[in-house]
């Protein structure tokens, strides 16, 4: 026997004697997915493979047709969850010490990259969901029986921008608050409940306006009467918990549906 | 003005000279593709040549000398690009250039048309970048997303449009559109599985080497004394910003962008045609198409990308290849509708309720000097739907019921107002059609 086949042979019997023990057993409750019938069992009892049907229309699957840029819009926001589980460990939502955290994450931390892996990947992903919606809107994959799921891949799309909008001011650098000023001042303009905004005359009750800078739409969205500390804060718990929690829901229903409503369109 | 900015040259030559080199090796694969797979000998040997072409360029732009033979535009050409451009000819060249392709999409989705569009992108581009002020804008941070966002938008446009002109010369011929072929269904694992798989790692080694290129932006310590000029948005929302140029916040940056929004979530219930589903088509549903084309490349990402490379200091335009100089003087003198009629029509001063007089009294007064305004966007909003639905949209009002119609008819005006504003500011300098600064209500 020469050495390249013992190797192999050895390689093979360490292979079966761990694919057979009972702790594989445990976690795979099938052979590999080798022959048709196992590679149907494992889209079946795999829980992250059960995302998808077992079978598919081989044009629907084709990356001509699909970009696949639904897929690496959440592959995307993966590696966002993670890489930003990974900040948070490194930054203070705080005036003296966001900035100076984002200083040592570029200067200091082994892994220096993690922060523009980041801000690249939300870049990369607002551009992903546009060109995803925009194939979905190209292949008329939103009509009927598909309209809801359109809907709420619209409500992931604004959800996308205020993921990104509310981490543009984290590093709270110059062009952070400025960014998040500039943004937020539309609030003040906001009909009636903004105090800039068109009607805000008419919240206006017993001699006592309603409406003040105090009180308006772009103060509940800074916390306060301009970008400062309550903003930084607000925007954090927005960025990290609230908005994440939320899309999280929706992409769930979102690929839910997917199936529900027929799987990848199609012609009929 | 001065010549070559020989500092910018020294750093940015290496680059160039890289982008040339990898420019000729594209070719080069193409040529090898045209030779091998398709058998085009001649188209081949173009490619070939087109390929030595960049390869002769890139030790000219190694060497990086202004005054020797480096590749640019030229400052001629530079200086025509800058006096030329502005926010009327930008937005009009867009829509003149996008309509042409579309009304010529047979001609332009062949391959070797696009491929030569590619490269004449490229090339200009990489000319371009000799020039320190627009590498600076192309190559700050924030700004190389929406550079690849172009390309990207640019090719996969193409390749919905090729398929769509294919499936539309099939479907006119009587057969099935592709999609419809070969359709036999395939197990998910390994054939989606495994492209998802490779789609990953191509994407997460993709985001490695772009983080460690490219370092993510960080200024001085915020400060809220310090104001930057320009103040810019985040650049998605660059877009919102620019119309700000012709509208109040109230509208350019709430009414309209959650009408966008509402609208967009209203299409599949607005869109009765039943055909074009499941595969790429143009010609069966032409409206549709067009409409949403107009909303997304041509107001959303036209926008975003006037607002981002082309608005300097004081949010005033500059060229591509123009300094940003913050004492870039700008004439102003816009009026409004009300302004138009009482002064210069009917030669008086504006209608102005006496002091001391009650809120109705002072509505009235405001009511009598806008009249004008408020008719017209009145009678924009409320007697053009019913006129449309009796001529041009006579079909779809039969078929979509009164209140689908009106929600429809409604929002493509609402969408048409800022292209309306626009060609209004350009021609006539009208700053508001409706003035009543006294409720925060400017349109």
């Amino acid at each position: 026997m020469s050495p390249g086949q013992w190797f192999r042979n050895s390689a093979a019997s360490a292979g079966d004697m761990v694919r057979g023990s009972q702790v594989w057993k445990s976690v795979f409750r099938h052979p590999l997915p080798l022959d048709r019938r196992n590679r149907i069992v494992v889209m079946l009892t795999n829980f992250f493979l059960h995302l998808h049907p077992v079978s598919a229309k081989k044009q629907g699957i084709a990356l001509s047709y699909t970009w696949c840029m639904g897929g690496v819009t959440f592959f995307l926001f993966l590696v966002e969850t993670v890489t930003g589980v990974l900040l948070m460990f490194y930054y203070r939502p705080t005036l003296e010490w966001a900035y100076w955290d984002i200083t040592n994450l570029r200067d200091v931390i082994s892994l220096g990259i993690l922060r523009e892996v980041h801000r690249w990947g939300a870049h990369a992903m607002v551009i992903t969901v546009w060109l995803h919606m925009y194939r979905v809107f190209l292949t008329g994959s939103y009509k009927p029986p598909r309209e809801f799921n359109w809907v709420i891949g619209v409500i992931l799309l604004v959800l996308t921008l205020l993921l990104s909008f509310t981490g543009y001011l984290l590093p709270w650098d110059q062009l952070a608050i400025w960014a998040i000023t500039v943004g937020s001042n539309m609030a003040r303009a906001h009909p009636i409940i903004g105090h800039e905004g068109p009607g805000q005359q008419i919240l206006f009750v017993d001699g006592v306006d309603m409406i003040t800078m105090g009180t308006d739409a772009r103060f509940a969205l800074l916390g306060a009467r301009f970008v400062g500390e309550e903003t930084l804060n607000r925007f954090y718990i927005l960025h990290c918990v609230a908005i994440p929690l939320a899309a999280a829901m929706l992409l769930a229903i979102h690929f839910w549906r997917v199936r529900k409503d027929g799987g990848i369109s199609g012609p009929l | 003005m001065h010549g070559f900015d020989h500092e910018h040259l020294e750093s940015i030559s290496g680059f160039l000279g890289q982008y040339y080199l990898a420019l000729a090796l594209m070719n080069a694969v193409a040529a090898f593709y045209v030779w091998h797979k398709a058998q085009r000998v001649w188209l081949a040997g173009f490619w070939a040549v087109v390929s030595t072409g960049y390869v002769m360029l890139s030790p000219l732009a190694f060497g990086g000398n202004g005054s020797w033979w480096m590749p640019t535009l030229g400052t001629r050409i530079e200086h025509f690009v800058n006096d030329m451009t502005g926010p009327v000819v930008y937005s009009l060249g867009i829509v003149c250039s996008l309509s042409t392709l579309f009304v010529f999409r047979r001609f332009f989705v062949r391959p070797v048309v696009a491929w030569t569009g590619l490269n004449l992108m490229l090339l200009v581009m990489g000319l371009s970048m000799a020039d320190a002020a627009f590498a600076s804008i192309v190559t700050k941070a924030d700004n190389v997303p929406i550079v690849g966002l172009i390309y990207l938008l640019c090719f996969f446009t193409w390749l919905a449009a090729s398929r769509a002109v294919e499936n539309d010369d099939r479907m006119s011929r009587g057969l099935p559109p592709r999609e419809k072929d070969d359709n036999e269904k395939v197990l998910v694992w390994p054939d989606l599985v495994y492209t998802e798989m490779i789609c990953m790692i191509v994407l997460t080694a993709g985001l490695i080497v772009w983080a460690i290129v490219l370092e993510a932006p960080l200024e001085e310590p915020g400060s809220t004394v310090k104001t930057p000029n320009p103040s810019k948005a985040p650049w998605y929302f660059l877009g919102l910003q620019e119309m700000l140029v012709y509208f109040d916040p109230w509208y350019a940056g709430i009414v309209l962008p959650l009408t966008a929004v509402g609208g967009l979530m209203a299409i599949p219930y607005l869109d009765f045609n039943k055909q074009g589903n499941g595969y790429y088509t143009i010609e069966q549903r032409k409206f549709s198409y067009i409409t949403f084309q107009f909303g997304f490349i041509i107001i959303w990402i036209t926008l975003i990308v006037l607002g981002t490379f082309l608005r300097g200091p004081n949010w005033n335009f500059f060229g591509p290849f123009e300094t940003w100089d913050a004492h870039k003087a700008r004439a102003l003198s816009n009026i409004n509708v009300s302004d138009w009629f009482w002064r210069d029509v009917m030669q008086t001063s504006l209608p102005k309720a006496p002091s001391g007089t009650g809120k109705i009294t002072e509505l009235a007064y405001i009511a009598q000097r806008e009249w004008l305004g408020l008719l017209t966007v009145l009678g924009y909003f409320m007697l053009l739907p019913p006129l449309m639905a009796t001529t041009v949209f006579r079909k779809f009002f039969v078929r979509m019921g009164f209140v689908r119609y009106m929600i429809m008819s409604n929002l493509l005006l609402m969408m048409a107002t800022l292209p309306i504003k626009m060609v209004l500011r350009w021609t006539m300098n009208l700053k508001y059609i409706v003035y009543i600064p006294e409720y925060f209500l400017n349109f």
